[in-house]
């Protein structure tokens, strides 16, 4: 069952005060269909996150189509209203990445529990879910009603990653989850995409260490950089 | 809520020119642009403090459904303003009565509705000032007595009183101390995860604007430039205006 | 013959009640309109008078324009029949009128009063006209008259009613000793004069009119015979009169009529009550005399006449 089908999608920033437009990836196109665990793979700076992002709406597509299977029918994910893609978000599509934003005075569990709670579920459940996610991913008990904002970076990886995945999706985005993870957490993070996938969970992922998930590669979308002018280095011109 | 068409001139400045938008059950609408830019006096419109030049105002109400708010009579429109909207203004001294309690301040909201048991209102103000976070102990200070990240938690509670829909916020955190201002934050995105309610808030700070909104409107000189979700508008801005506006920040 | 002196009235150098015709029209039609809008403040061109501002015009207007040879006048200050100020108006008025003068508050069709109403409980025909320092009830609220007017059209009370709760909040009581606002025919709120609050239950469905009249802030207010009046009050904290139940009047031993209290030289204290016409005919009563004492509002027990329109505190 296909879920999300991508067809000549393209991505370039147009920087204005500088008029200059930086091309990052075009005409890409493929199919990913639930519970198939696509890997994304090309050189550094070639534009895998920006996939990514394209395909969450963090970043505005500039040409193509991401038709999106959704629970409520079909949807063009590169048109689609705000407010629909607010709702997909929330209930359909996740996105992980290395970066957790804590919030001050918001424990640990709160932050996981939340996409729970805000779902609608008792807090009663919702905690003790988040502590069965916590527990997965190695984050110490008596942690869990500190705030992140005080933890070091891999024990703020593991709560991000605890609410990245305690509520089902249809369809993940993981943006280098393992960065800064110690090896028992990449394993047990590795057994709970494992878990998701066999659930019919379809992923996109990129991984620095891509031996971790090579069990549950199905296929391969090569981004290679795209022939429109890329002048200068990519860092020195988009934040 | 909808918004369509609003035009505010003020003279010859037209202070909001053309500005259409609309916000979701639930959602924090973000409203960023530099001094100048109408922000604030689209907030007073939907406020219904100020008439209009031209537009019209729709909010998603029993009693007002489909009806333009600007058409109404002014009872009508303070009835609105009174039961279904709720304001938190930058500087504390417009919203609160300094020298009378902070109790005082919440409980007038239901004595405007005709409330007249003691007993209620207590109640009542207690867990307004609550659900915003305010030490109880101190609910009989008065606003004037109390720092600035208190004074607007007052406000809050002033605003919610009689639980409106919809929740307007002007730079609320602007001016307080750094650490005031997350604790300030972190209280509005409890309360619309708690209660539901609708908030459009005006900021000229990007990082507040990134931790609460869900979508957002960049504004200039009284116009609208871009809206989008709020990630999408920050991290891939299109239009020049808010690429600098992004990009200038320290 | 027929002259012009027999056809003209004789001529004099006053108008009837010292005031011009123009002038009593004019109250008498603001009376009127103030009788028909209970509670609500009916601007007046004050006129100027022997007295200055602050000494009772407002009152003194109202009653010239009220007052005809067959009128019965009383004038008090503070219950006192025979202070300075309530002598000087009540001969100036009969002066002006020629009307009878009395210091029985049953036998008087026109009461002018500061501060103060009589024990007895007046009647149908009877009309009390009270001097008013300041008419505006929401004057501590709203600075700006414009506003306090404003809130009166809309009957915008909230801030009104916000006093009081910061008054239970910080005292634990309601703070005003007289002047205690109150609501007329369920719609304007009033300041009644600064009358203790002893008093202010008596404009409740009274079977006599009362006029109040500020001079100086020129503009009057009435509560009609039989109209609604209820002091602001939250339901579970209700207004109350003073507490004066242990004191009895130092002349005749009466309780549970207002009293004031007077200092003795050795540092104690003796109470009397304000109400001089009463108690003067409760002495001649005792005297031996036959003097028809009216029932008061208050009995000796402190009941008040309408039952169950004050309410006793629970506890404190």
């Amino acid at each position: 069952m296909p879920l999300l089908e991508v067809s000549h999608l393209s991505k370039h920033f147009t920087i204005h005060h500088l008029d200059r437009e930086i091309g990052v990836f075009e005409d890409l196109t493929f199919t990913l269909d639930e519970g198939q665990f696509m890997l994304v793979v090309g050189p550094n700076g070639a534009g895998k996150s920006t996939l990514l992002r394209c395909l969450y709406r963090t970043y505005l597509p500039t040409g193509g189509q991401a038709i999106y299977h959704a629970r409520q029918g079909a949807i063009d994910l590169v048109t689609a209203a705000d407010i629909d893609i607010s709702y997909l978000r929330t209930a359909e599509i996740g996105f992980v990445t290395q970066f957790l934003r804590p919030r001050p005075r918001v424990s640990a569990l709160e932050l996981v529990a939340e996409p729970l709670t805000d779902a609608g579920e008792a807090w009663a459940a919702a905690s003790a879910r988040a502590g069965e996610m916590l527990t997965l991913f190695n984050l110490k008990p008596d942690l869990w009603q500190a705030y992140p904002t005080t933890f070091s970076g891999g024990e703020q990886q593991k709560v991000n990653l605890a609410r990245a995945l305690i509520h089902p999706r249809r369809l993940l985005l993981l943006d280098e989850p393992t960065a800064s993870l110690d090896v028992p957490t990449r394993t047990a993070l590795v057994a709970r995409l494992a878990e998701l996938k066999a659930q019919g969970v379809a992923m996109i992922g990129i991984f620095h260490h891509a031996e971790d998930v090579n069990a549950l590669v199905d296929a391969h979308i090569p981004i290679v950089a795209a022939s429109l002018e890329l002048t200068g280095d990519m860092a020195d011109v988009v934040e | 809520m909808q918004v369509r068409d609003l035009y505010r001139r003020y003279g010859r400045v037209e202070a909001v020119s053309g500005v259409s938008l609309e916000a979701y059950p639930g959602e924090i609408l973000g409203i960023v642009g530099e001094s100048g830019s109408g922000k604030s006096t689209v907030l007073r419109l939907l406020n219904l403090e100020e008439p209009t030049d031209g537009g019209t105002y729709t909010l998603d109400l029993p009693d007002y459904a489909g009806q333009d708010l600007f058409a109404l009579d002014r009872f009508a429109q303070r009835d609105v303003r009174t039961f279904h909207i709720g304001i938190v203004y930058q500087n504390p001294h417009l919203g609160l009565r300094m020298r009378y309690t902070s109790s005082g301040n919440v409980a007038e909201r239901l004595l405007i509705t005709g409330e007249r048991t003691f007993a209620t209102l207590r109640e009542a103000a207690r867990d307004s000032l609550a659900a915003s976070e305010f030490p109880l102990d101190r609910m009989d200070d008065q606003p004037g007595k109390l720092s600035g990240g208190m004074q607007q938690r007052v406000q809050l509670a002033k605003a919610i009183a009689l639980k409106p829909r919809l929740l307007l916020l002007d730079e609320p955190t602007t001016g307080l101390d750094v650490s005031v201002q997350a604790l300030v934050l972190d209280t509005l995105k409890r309360l619309q995860r708690e209660r539901q309610i609708t908030m459009i808030m005006v900021s000229h700070d990007l990082g507040v604007i990134r931790m609460l909104a869900d979508r957002v409107i960049v504004m200039r000189n009284g116009k609208i430039v871009e809206s989008g979700l709020t990630d999408q508008v920050l991290e891939d801005p299109q239009d020049a205006y808010t690429q600098q506006l992004v990009h200038a920040k320290l | 013959m027929t002259t012009l002196s027999t056809l003209a009235a004789a001529r004099q150098d006053f108008a009837y009640g010292f005031l011009d015709s123009a002038a009593k029209r004019e109250l008498r039609r603001r009376t009127l309109k103030a009788i028909a809008i209970p509670g609500y403040q009916v601007p007046y061109a004050s006129r100027e008078l022997p007295i200055a501002r602050g000494w009772g015009t407002g009152g003194l207007q109202v009653t010239l324009s009220l007052v005809g040879p067959e009128s019965v006048v009383k004038v008090i200050d503070q219950g006192a029949d025979d202070s300075v100020n309530a002598v000087n108006l009540r001969r100036f008025i009969a002066n002006m009128s020629g009307a009878q003068t009395t210091t029985d508050a049953t036998r008087a069709t026109l009461i002018q009063s500061r501060h103060r109403i009589p024990e007895e409980i007046l009647s149908e025909g009877q009309a009390l006209v009270l001097q008013v320092p300041d008419p505006e009830p929401l004057r501590g609220v709203a600075r700006d008259t414009s506003l306090a007017l404003q809130m009166h059209a809309d009957a915008d009370y909230g801030q009104l009613w916000l006093t009081l709760y910061e008054q239970l909040v910080r005292y634990k009581q309601y703070v005003e000793g007289a002047s205690y606002p109150s609501l007329v025919n369920g719609r304007y709120v009033i300041s009644p004069s600064p009358i203790p609050r002893w008093d202010t239950p008596k404009l409740h469905q009274a079977a006599h009119l009362t006029l109040l009249s500020a001079g100086r802030e020129k503009r009057l207010y009435a509560v009609p015979p039989y109209t609604d009046v209820y002091p602001l009050e939250f339901t579970d904290q209700p207004f109350q009169v003073e507490n004066q139940r242990a004191w009895s009047d130092s002349l005749t031993g009466v309780r549970n009529k207002y009293m004031t209290e007077i200092p003795n030289p050795d540092g104690s204290a003796r109470h009397e009550i304000s109400d001089t016409g009463y108690t003067e005919k409760l002495k001649r009563l005792a005297q031996g005399e036959a003097v028809g004492v009216g029932p008061t509002y208050f009995d000796d027990q402190g009941n008040f006449y309408h039952a169950g329109y004050l309410k006793r505190a629970a506890s404190r």
